[in-house]
């Protein structure tokens, strides 16, 4: 398995907005098919990471390297990015009135292809599709006529970020907080989309506060982020530690295991 | 920040229509006087009749002033410095066919898309086509003729339906109803001329093409659309003009007289030379529009204004009978320097009449864009209703969005609903259609689509596909 290529590999980096760093340090390798969860506390940088590596305007890289799938993914747009197979689950799903489901839907998947040499998806094979993934995420197929995010409870517009991803299939899945504001019956839901989605060739990454969430996704790695960087790193059972633990321990400032050997001043 | 960056060049589109037909035209010379409109009249033709009721509007139109009021800002027009007539000199024999049509003038209908030839037209569609101060050609007038429907250029219907055009030329925007409607009924040149007989459904769309081609011209188009009761008619119209420096001035009158149980349904997709994005050049936009509804009558303004320097509009109903209804859907965008001031007027008489405004002002770049809507429930207006909502989007923060609605009530019994919003194409929403592998023309176009869903559900199928097109060329950076 470690010959494998990775599929992401990002190197020392820094970055944040606008003159506040925020990620410092960081260092991670992900190969295809593996599921990364990164915990932490509130403003450790878990929600900038996803940010930065999707590109979003606004969020500044000063140093290191990420490379994804053989290509600098810093130097791509947002939307190469995207095309390349990088898709990010939104912690909060903003709503673009009168773009129904369906249409938006349709417009991703074209990009993609096209961004592939593919032809344009027919209306009928991508209304196949959407109503297998609405049945998967139990969304009522009502929801591909309406508009994006219009009206969703928080739960729906999870679950409606989960159907793209059914969609566009991609390599790597970056989950913002998707458990946060999901009650036990959504959570398992989501969690039920995520497993039928993992395989050789797709990766996730889980950014989460709260261990539950990997109750019902195992992952392969925990990653612990405290202050823009990883201080320690294990398998799943290290999301168990910390549930008992807290995060209250990495305020000690002996952080053991340290994951990484660069420490920031 | 980049993002702004990235929506002002999608937003810095070219002018597809931008084009000059290199059409050998005669021409007055520029500048306004009594001799001018005698001359109009007599290239047209025209009984006596029409000549007294010219000069009547212009006398008036002396002692009017222009009007100041509306959230516009454009350099004093020199109504000297324009010429009030042109017309390619092929048109002067008429000509009896499409064979003897100047190619010239068939070429340019074609590249602006609209096909004269009636084989390879949209089926279902008739057209008149207006070039300059001429209708070129009007195409199915016989297969309309048959169901009895009239469609020709009102300069053809003064001579042929003088006892129509007599009653009815004037009956709702009066020559002295505003300074630029009164400038209209002096040197009006052509227009559409559309009588639906009773109980007759219309068994065709109808539209009307402008093309202003000629410099230095003003265009003055009049139309006139008359449903006898109980009849039923669709109408669009489309305008554009080539890329000038020069402001170029387009004052037009369109009148509706919907009968008792009529319906008439009237669309607009201006897309009229706006100006380069320093607000040089582009169509003066002066334009009265308004219908009157007898009894259980309705009257619907559909309206997509992309295009022109200044528009100033307000296509209204006067609901006089009872149980009438009046709608407008708008959709206005602005951008670079563009400015609209655009609304309706809704005139409640009859009982239990009802309107329903629906707008949508897009404004972008250095724009500015006003909704300006007057509702107004007379006493006899028992039990009358209106529902307003004014949406308006702003993209960018350079631009301005403004909403004037008045509202007059004499009648206890009506009721007026006003909604309004103020939205912004976010950031969030931007980078939610990247992540999903749109670029940002199609994330901003998709995204103002969306905006104006409402308003593009009533247009007539054809013509809800290129309004939205015409958007996302608006829109778009770069046009093949």
């Amino acid at each position: 398995m470690s010959n494998t290529k990775s599929l992401l590999t990002i190197k020392d980096l820094y970055a944040g907005i606008e003159e506040k760093q925020i990620i410092k340090g960081f260092n991670l390798d992900i190969k295809p098919g593996e599921v990364h969860a990164i915990m932490g506390p509130n403003g450790a940088g878990k929600s900038t990471m996803g940010y930065v590596l999707s590109g979003r305007d606004g969020y500044e890289v000063e140093s290191g390297s990420v490379t994804f799938n053989g290509q600098n993914l810093l130097e791509m747009e947002i939307e190469e990015r995207a095309n390349a197979g990088l898709f990010l689950a939104f912690q909060y799903p903003v709503e673009i009135p009168g773009v129904s489901n369906l249409e938006f839907l349709k417009a991703s998947v074209d990009a993609v292809r096209a961004a592939n040499g593919e032809e344009a998806i027919s209306s009928s094979e991508l209304l196949k599709q959407a109503k297998a993934a609405c049945k998967q995420v139990d969304l009522p197929l009502a929801f591909l006529k309406r508009g994006v995010n219009e009206g969703f409870s928080g739960g729906e517009k999870k679950r409606n970020e989960l159907m793209q991803m059914l969609l566009l299939k991609p390599k790597l899945c970056i989950l913002d907080e998707t458990d946060s504001g999901l009650d036990i019956d959504a959570l398992q839901l989501v969690a039920k989309g995520v497993n039928s989605q993992r395989s050789e060739d797709r990766s996730f990454i889980i950014v989460t506060h709260y261990q539950r969430l990997l109750d019902y996704i195992k992952p392969d790695f925990v990653h612990v982020l405290a202050d823009g960087k990883i201080v320690k790193s294990g398998d799943a059972s290290l999301a168990l530690e910390l549930e008992s633990q807290g995060y209250s321990w990495l305020e000690s400032a002996d952080v053991e295991n340290n994951a990484e050997t660069k420490v920031e001043g | 920040m980049t993002v702004q960056v990235e929506i002002n060049e999608a937003l810095g589109r070219e002018y597809e229509a931008g084009f000059v037909s290199d059409i050998e035209s005669e021409t007055f010379e520029p500048g306004l006087d009594e001799s001018v409109i005698e001359r109009i009249s007599k290239m047209k033709n025209e009984p006596e009749w029409m000549l007294e009721w010219r000069l009547g509007a212009f006398r008036e139109w002396l002692k009017m002033e222009e009007p100041d009021w509306a959230l516009v800002d454009y350099p004093k027009i020199d109504f000297q410095a324009i010429a009030y007539y042109s017309a390619p000199k092929s048109m002067k024999d008429k000509p009896k066919s499409l064979d003897e049509v100047d190619p010239e003038l068939l070429r340019t209908y074609e590249k602006l898309g609209i096909p004269l030839i009636e084989q390879q037209m949209l089926a279902g569609i008739a057209v008149d086509a207006v070039f300059d101060s001429v209708s070129v050609v009007t195409t199915f007038r016989e297969k309309l003729y048959e169901a009895g429907v009239i469609f020709c250029p009102i300069s053809e219907a003064i001579i042929e339906y003088p006892e129509l055009v007599k009653k009815y030329l004037g009956s709702v925007v009066g020559r002295k109803d505003n300074y630029y409607s009164a400038l209209n009924c002096a040197v009006f040149t052509d227009g559409s001329f559309v009588y639906i007989p009773k109980g007759v459904r219309c068994p065709m769309e109808l539209s009307t093409y402008f093309r202003i081609n000629e410099q230095n011209t003003g265009q003055f188009e009049r139309t006139l659309i008359i449903a006898d009761e109980g009849s039923h008619v669709s109408y669009l119209e489309g305008c554009t003009a080539p890329q000038r420096d020069e402001n170029q001035l387009h004052a037009a009158v369109v009148e509706l007289i919907a009968m008792d149980n009529a319906e008439i349904k009237y669309s607009t997709v201006q897309n009229w030379y706006p100006g380069d994005e320093n607000g040089k050049g582009g169509i003066y936009n002066f334009v009265t529009k308004r219908g009157i509804c007898h009894t259980s009558a309705k009257i619907s303004w559909t309206q997509v204004e992309t295009g022109s320097a200044v528009t100033w509009k307000y296509p209204s109903c006067i609901l006089k009978g009872d149980n009438s209804v009046g709608e407008f859907y708008s959709v206005a965008l602005t951008r670079g320097r563009q400015q609209a001031d655009t609304g309706t007027k809704m005139i409640h008489i009859g009982k239990n009449t009802k309107s329903t405004i629906i707008t949508k002002g897009i404004s972008a770049g250095r724009s500015n864009n006003s909704y300006r809507g007057l509702v107004k429930m007379m006493a006899s207006a028992d039990g009358a209703r209106n529902f307003t909502e004014c949406d308006s989007l702003l993209i960018g923060d350079k631009c301005g969005a403004h909403t004037f609605p008045y509202i007059e009530s004499r009648n206890p019994s009506a009721i007026v609903e006003h909604e309004a919003t103020t939205s912004k194409v976010s950031d969030e929403q931007l980078f939610l259609c990247r992540q999903r592998g749109l670029d940002p023309e199609k994330a901003v176009s998709m995204i103002v689509n969306g905006f104006c869903k409402e308003v593009f559900k009533e247009l007539p199928m054809e013509f809800a596909v290129e309004a939205s097109k015409l958007l996302e060329i608006s829109l778009e950076g770069s046009v093949g």
